[in-house]
């Protein structure tokens, strides 16, 4: 079973974020299940969301505690929530951020985990080009599924569109498809490097 | 056809499906979701023949309904929480009128300290009110339990209430296997209703009756519900065979034949049970668990068929009595009159507070190992309790408690879980 966590504020669309991963996976044909941690509901509130994606059906409904996958969708959390509790050690670190892990602070964790499996990722700036608003999940999605070839971008394009209307799905479709690519390089750099 | 969709909207679906003709509701989390789903099937004229009531209390929304049920139409509403005790007298009249309502509960817990998270304490605060109460496990199983409710209903002209647990399920995305309208309508035959509020034909409903008949009528609502124990499982059975799976029912056991040990449980636990369940018995621990789908009429039988070989019982119950303990184990201890064995209630989830693998099994093992408290409070913590208690005694002016502990606790933004 793969375990995604996705940490972010009230407004970014976290919720929403592993809420299409599942529908991706779905896609996919695996069995997948999204739940949001269920706080107040305030704008800029930190808030956590999750999703499960395994080959049978999915029975357990704890809170995720020992991520495969973690997503970070807004860089200030990073010192302020313990997001990488329970991060598998073979785990995948995504952050939207255009600094690098040293630059956000974070040389102790580059340590600690597969360096080729932890990336940061401009989402809100793609976000902001592509859709004209600084929400990055569906680009953090694309750049997910560049990172970790556990979903394909063609589902991720599923899932947008199933959750957004057709012009706004389109836009986001793009951010995903700009996303993905920009990992994609980061990964070819890391292997040269 | 199997889709990937929130719990609300699958229920929304299940709904529309059962050709509801009168839906009226008040918005309360973590409800709302179905309301606003179908509200929007109806606007946009996928659900026809149907009206939409905006009511402005839950008090009203359930007294629309009895009027509603009342003239024949089908009837359906959803609540939670603070929603379903401020429907309460309603709720209670619309049992004794014999009107077939179905209505969803989203579980939540009850204020104060105010709190919209998950436990069972709102429908358990109406178990005696004369209702069906049928729990889910999955949002699969809500979907179901709504379809089968209506012809439940319909067929004993009572009232059923779906519980599914608010957020773990209303807000959680799963597949699900929504039926095709045809095979609904070949399942669900239109409402045909005992009684009519009809001006071509004049009837009263809803007499005084005083002592000299009162009992006969609510003698007459127990038997009516002691019949739903062969309702029930009948229904579930044709269901399975149109839709070839298996929802509902009365109660359901996960590797119980030759359990030793017996979990007891309700709704959406079940799931994070079976797991915990199936790493025991890796170990070579004999334990199951069983599922409560019917929690009212309260299948004494069944239970007890299920639990009299079992050595060790665990009720696990996101309720609580304060002042006795648990609330479901009451009634499996009742099941169990006159057989020896250790049982246990064990309180969880409370207000919301997570139901962890980790947490399920140090306590099961407790149970097995006979160290474990006859009421226990599963991951209570006694640090800030005990705090409290140590407040209360060194002053008389110790404030409001919620307040106080939630300045025990410290901020829980930086918490993961």
């Amino acid at each position: 079973m793969l375990q995604i966590r996705i940490h972010g504020r009230g407004g970014q669309g976290v919720v929403t974020a592993a809420e299409m991963l599942s529908i991706a996976a779905f896609e996919q044909g695996r069995h997948a299940q999204a739940f949001p941690s269920f706080g107040s509901e305030r704008t800029g509130a930190p808030v956590i969301a999750y999703c499960r994606i395994d080959d049978k059906e999915i029975r357990l409904r704890e809170p995720i505690l020992a991520p495969d996958v973690l997503i970070v969708q807004d860089p200030t959390l990073l010192h302020q929530v313990d997001v990488f509790q329970g991060l598998h050690p073979d785990g995948y670190v995504l952050i939207n951020s255009r600094r690098s892990f040293h630059d956000l602070g974070l040389a102790e964790i580059e340590k600690r985990y597969r360096h080729e499996r932890l990336v940061t990722v401009p989402a809100s700036e793609i976000a902001l080009k592509h859709v004209g608003r600084p929400l990055p999940n569906a680009a953090l999605l694309g750049a997910f599924a560049a990172l970790s070839g556990l979903i394909s971008l063609t589902a991720v394009d599923h899932a947008i569109r199933t959750k957004f209307s057709a012009k706004i799905a389109e836009n986001n479709v793009a951010a995903a498809a700009e996303a993905y690519a920009y990992i994609q390089r980061e990964l070819e750099e890391l292997s040269h490097a | 056809m199997l889709e990937q969709m929130e719990g609300s909207r699958a229920v929304a679906r299940a709904v529309a499906l059962c050709r509801p003709e009168v839906i009226c509701a008040y918005p309360i989390s973590p409800q709302t979701h179905i309301v606003e789903g179908l509200g929007e099937m109806v606007r946009r004229g996928d659900l026809v023949d149907c009206e939409f009531i905006n009511v402005e209390s839950e008090f009203a929304a359930m007294s629309v309904a009895i009027g509603a049920s009342a003239t024949g139409a089908r009837t359906y509403t959803a609540t939670a929480s603070q929603g379903l005790l401020f429907m309460a007298e309603a709720v209670y009249n619309a049992s004794g009128l014999g009107l077939p309502i179905v209505m969803t509960i989203a579980n939540r817990a009850i204020g104060a300290p105010i709190n919209i998270w998950n436990d069972h304490s709102d429908s358990m605060s109406q178990r005696d009110c004369g209702w069906i109460q049928l729990f889910a496990e999955s949002n699969q199983e809500a979907a179901d339990l709504h379809i089968q409710a209506f012809k439940l209903a319909e067929e004993l002209s009572m009232p059923v209430m779906v519980c599914m647990d608010g957020f773990i399920l209303t807000h959680a995305y799963e597949r699900v296997d929504i039926p095709a309208q045809a095979e609904v309508d070949a399942f669900l035959p239109p409402y045909e209703p005992r009684q009519v509020l009809d001006p071509a034909e004049p009837v009263s409903i809803g007499a005084m009756v005083g002592p000299e008949a009162f009992m006969e009528v609510r003698y007459l609502a127990h038997a009516k519900q002691l019949t739903a124990l062969d309702v029930i499982p009948r229904i579930s059975e044709e269901f399975a065979e149109r839709f070839g799976r298996a929802s509902g029912g009365l109660v359901r056991g996960y590797l119980t034949a030759d359990a030793e040990t017996i979990v007891v449980a309700l709704g959406s636990v079940i799931g994070t049970l079976k797991d915990t369940i199936d790493d025991l018995r890796a170990e070579g621990i004999r334990i199951g668990v069983l599922g409560i789908q019917s929690f009212r009429p309260f299948p004494l039988a069944a239970v007890r068929r299920a639990l009299q070989d079992a050595t060790n019982v665990v009720v696990l119950e996101k309720s609580f009595s304060v002042g006795l303990g648990g609330v479901v184990s009451n009634d499996v201890r009742l099941a169990l009159s006159g057989v020896q064995l250790h049982g246990y209630t064990v309180i969880a989830g409370l207000g919301g507070r997570a139901i962890t693998k980790a947490s399920l099994q140090r306590t099961l093992r407790e149970a097995i190992a006979g160290t474990l408290q006859p009421l226990t409070f599963m991951d209570l913590d006694w640090r800030i309790v005990n705090r409290q208690l140590a407040r209360e005694a060194q002053m008389r002016r110790s404030g409001p408690i919620a307040e106080s502990l939630l300045r025990d606790v410290g901020p829980i933004a930086a918490k993961v879980i």
